[in-house]
């Protein structure tokens, strides 16, 4: 058959081929001499820590950043993207991480944006719509092309992306860690389509942290490592983890959860039939001295909900919180933080931090009300010797700490907000998603801190869709699923699989 | 949460829904139409001498400034910008008309040098703001004041007395009984309407004001589309300026001052979103409409001027606030 020697044929030959490319910024080298072959027909797999290079390759795909050395060639081709429209007509899409779609547009106008079909300037709303539905149904979607993408789900949204980039006939399509929002659903759903990408022949670079998805999905993985290329693993199937990791990481680590068992004590803080938005039914827990309790569930389970109720973000419409047997009524965070209740948010950037202000200033931004003067001057030295005792006990990677946080990695930023409710005197720490975004190393940290918060009496609740992280971390696992909890399991007696199949929607 | 006000994303053809439910939708979407009708009727029955021909004539007169400017506000809030320059564009083109008129006796090379003299300030700010990446806000800013002292500085400190007959004509005459500035407002809605709903260039400008980041990774010229933007709205803001010195058969470097606010507030009114990406060309109208309406009241009534401040400011947030209830409703 001819097609099937086609097929081998490709599959042996580079597609995509990138030569010793350079990136500098002002004090950074992004990109230091990387190479990488990616052939057609193969899903290659991208790894690496923050701060690699993975994101700045991705930008001298699309055009944005411009390599000072190195030639980029496709199908044997050497080209230069002056702009993101030259890397468009050469046929390589990107699928980022936070989606680019424009919320107000319909679904069709999203699709064909920067190519709405037109006679003499005026939309052709006919073939526009044609032609979306078109794809939709090559997508296996049920959508409406007039509906505004401000309607979608984020699984939906993301195979508009992935139709954007088909319908410009993308031969080089690369992901950006594209299931970190996901249901389970959804990104069964988005491996499918990945997949029958793949065959059809088209180059697919697959950028993620999760090494399950590299076993499932990819033919080939790269390894990067402070902008250089460390290595590139030709087969899967008999992957070592242990030789993944060491190559991101730079040392080994042989477990990165180092999980510490302790004493549990008395019950610290207990949720009495708490109801409110999100919740389906009224929720019951309790938490000990020295616990760690994790919460798993899909997105939309309303474990981020539940957790807001307890912080008094949102008002609960039945039930309240007992703290240390005391009953509370929070009518704000402010409240809660009084309390000895702290919050450190999943949206880090968003809910977390001041990204423009200084590290002590985030450290501050709390505690500063215990020592300020007068009950409004400033203690400038006190802030200072502060955050200099907190960078120094968390080990927080940051020139000093007037440093904008924004510039810190998402590992170094969450160290800060830890921080600031350490200088707090916080009994209950309320974690949603605390290593979202967090690469290898670092995350070993951070559970390492967790357990200190544990061994010193205070109680953790951590929110994750990471499996491997809530068992892995957790004393005892909470099980939710639809706005109710479901489970309520010891570290002993949690599985992965019967945590998954109690999430599960009926 | 009530079921009436979901949206059906999953529905592959939207099914024809029961009137009762559609009559809520239009409703809904159209809120402050429905603020504007029930305003006029509640003018019309009780303002004696309102809804008279030669009043609403009066009405829709008064508006065509800020009326005509709007439509390319619309265009520039939607990019996520503003235009705080537009007063005194207006004041500079009146007087650049008035100069060259008077010194060519040439009403055409007037009007043109009117509208390029604002053509000019729009490039200006567009590349301040899209080259160079200048806050809208602050570069506009700036240029109100430059460009007002251009405008005193081209007429000397003193308004430009026209004295070509042929000039008024622009401002002062009529077709089918309407005026010339009203038909002239009327082709800004119709063209620009067009161009935000029919255009490839509509779409790309609220692709824009929605989500830059998105639509610089689809491709699109963003930097062009914004100094197109500015451009356009000098080009029209200038062609104001020209009609107002027609009407008032001077070129005045006084005139207008805060009439950026009120063009502003006219498309706050009409759901235009400040953030960008939001945007209607009705909403828009009905928006300059209102406003007309209330000032003309005011003026029939003899409220006093300071109270006038008060209920023009009055209503603007009584609109913006009716409009963030209706869709904190919607979303819930």
């Amino acid at each position: 058959m001819t097609t099937a020697n086609a097929a081998i044929q490709q599959a042996t030959r580079a597609y995509l081929e990138l030569n010793g490319v350079t990136v500098s910024f002002p004090g950074v080298r992004a990109l230091d001499g990387v190479s990488l072959q990616v052939r057609a027909g193969e899903v290659h797999g991208l790894m690496g820590e923050n701060g690699a290079g993975k994101s700045t390759l991705l930008k001298v795909l699309s055009g944005v950043n411009h390599p000072q050395a190195g030639t980029l060639r496709l199908d044997g081709v050497t080209q230069h993207f002056p702009n993101t429209r030259a890397a468009i007509d050469a046929g390589i899409a990107i699928i980022y991480q936070e989606l680019h779609l424009v919320p107000e547009l319909t679904v069709a106008e999203n699709l064909m944006l920067g190519q709405l079909p037109h006679r003499f300037g005026v939309v052709d709303r006919r073939a526009l719509i044609r032609r979306a539905m078109d794809e939709l149904k090559r997508l296996g979607e049920h959508i409406d092309p007039r509906t505004p993408v401000k309607h979608l789900s984020i699984g939906q949204r993301q195979m508009i992306e992935i139709g954007k980039a088909l319908m410009r006939d993308a031969r080089v399509i690369a992901f950006d860690e594209p299931t970190s929002s996901l249901s389970a659903r959804e990104t069964e759903h988005l491996f499918r389509i990945i997949k029958a990408l793949r065959n059809d022949g088209r180059a697919i670079i697959y950028v993620t942290h999760r090494m399950e998805e590299v076993d499932v999905l990819c033919d080939r993985v790269t390894v990067f490592r402070d902008g250089k290329h460390i290595e590139t693993f030709d087969s899967v199937a008999d992957l070592d983890r242990h030789r993944l990791i060491a190559a991101m990481v730079g040392r080994p680590i042989a477990d990165i959860y180092g999980y510490r068992p302790r004493p549990a004590g008395d019950v610290l803080l207990e949720a009495k039939g708490l109801m409110g938005p999100g919740l389906a039914e009224p929720a019951s827990f309790t938490a000990r001295r020295g616990e760690i309790v994790g919460f798993f569930g899909l997105v939309g389970a309303g474990r981020s909900e539940l957790l807001k109720l307890i912080y008094g973000a949102t008002r609960a419409s039945a039930g309240h919180v007992e703290l240390a047997g005391k009953r509370m009524n929070f009518a704000s965070p402010r409240d809660a933080v009084h309390a000895g209740i702290a919050l450190c948010p999943e949206d880090r950037k968003q809910e977390g931090i001041v990204a423009v202000a200084s590290v002590a200033d985030n450290l501050n931004l709390s505690a500063r009300r215990h020592f300020c003067r007068a009950g409004f001057l400033l203690d400038a030295k006190r802030e200072r010797e502060l955050a200099q005792e907190y960078i120094r006990k968390l080990a927080i990677k940051t020139r000093n700490g007037d440093t904008a946080i924004g510039t810190l990695s998402g590992g170094n930023q969450q160290k800060v907000i830890l921080s600031r409710w350490l200088a707090e005197r916080i009994e209950v720490f309320l974690m949603d998603e605390p290593t979202r975004g967090i690469d290898v190393g670092a995350r070993a940290e951070i559970y390492h801190l967790l357990y200190e918060l544990a061994e010193t009496g205070r109680s953790v609740l951590i929110v994750s869709s990471d499996l491997a992280e809530v068992i892995g971390v957790a004393d005892r696992i909470i099980v939710m699923r639809e706005g109710r909890i479901v489970g309520n399991l010891p570290k002993a007696e949690a599985s992965p699989g019967e945590l998954i199949k109690m999430a599960l929607p009926r | 949460m009530q079921p009436e006000e979901m949206p059906s994303p999953q529905a592959s053809t939207p099914p024809a829904a029961p009137l009762r439910l559609r009559a809520w939708n239009t409703i809904n979407r159209s809120g402050i139409a429905v603020v504007f009708v029930v305003l006029f009727v509640l003018l019309s029955a009780t303002v004696p001498d309102f809804l008279t021909t030669r009043n609403i004539q009066g009405l829709l007169l008064s508006v065509t400034l800020i009326g005509s400017i709007a439509v390319t506000m619309m265009l520039v809030l939607a990019l996520g910008e503003v235009d705080l320059s537009v007063a005194s564009i207006v004041a500079f083109a009146g007087v650049v008309a008035a100069t060259v008129i008077t010194q060519s006796h040439s009403m055409l090379l007037g009007v043109v040098a009117g509208v390029l003299a604002g053509g000019a300030v729009g490039l200006v700010n567009g590349v301040l703001v899209a080259r160079f990446k200048i806050n809208s806000l602050i570069a506009t800013l700036a240029m109100m004041e430059a460009v007002r002292g251009l405008a005193y500085l081209t007429s000397n400190g003193d308004a430009v007395m026209i004295s070509e007959e042929s000039f008024f004509a622009l401002g002062s005459g009529a077709f089918l009984g309407i005026s010339y500035p009203i038909w002239s407002t009327i082709a800004g809605f119709v063209v620009f309407g067009f161009l935000l709903n029919k255009t490839v260039f509509g779409k790309h400008v609220l692709a824009v004001g929605g989500n830059s980041e998105a639509a610089l990774l689809a491709g699109l010229p963003v930097m062009r589309i914004k100094i197109m933007v500015f451009v356009l709205q000098g080009l029209v803001t200038g062609f104001a300026g020209v009609m107002l010195a027609s009407r008032m058969s001077l070129g005045d470097p006084k005139t207008s001052v805060g009439l950026e606010l009120g063009v502003i507030s006219a498309c706050v009114l009409g759901g235009v979103s400040l953030t960008g990406g939001v945007a209607t060309i009705s909403g828009v109208l009905i928006g300059v409409l209102i406003m007309g309406a209330v000032q003309n009241v005011m003026s029939l009534m003899n409220v006093p001027t300071f109270y006038q401040y008060l209920i023009r400011g009055g209503i603007l947030l009584l609109a913006v606030l009716f409009d963030q209830y209706r869709r904190s409703r919607r979303r819930v």
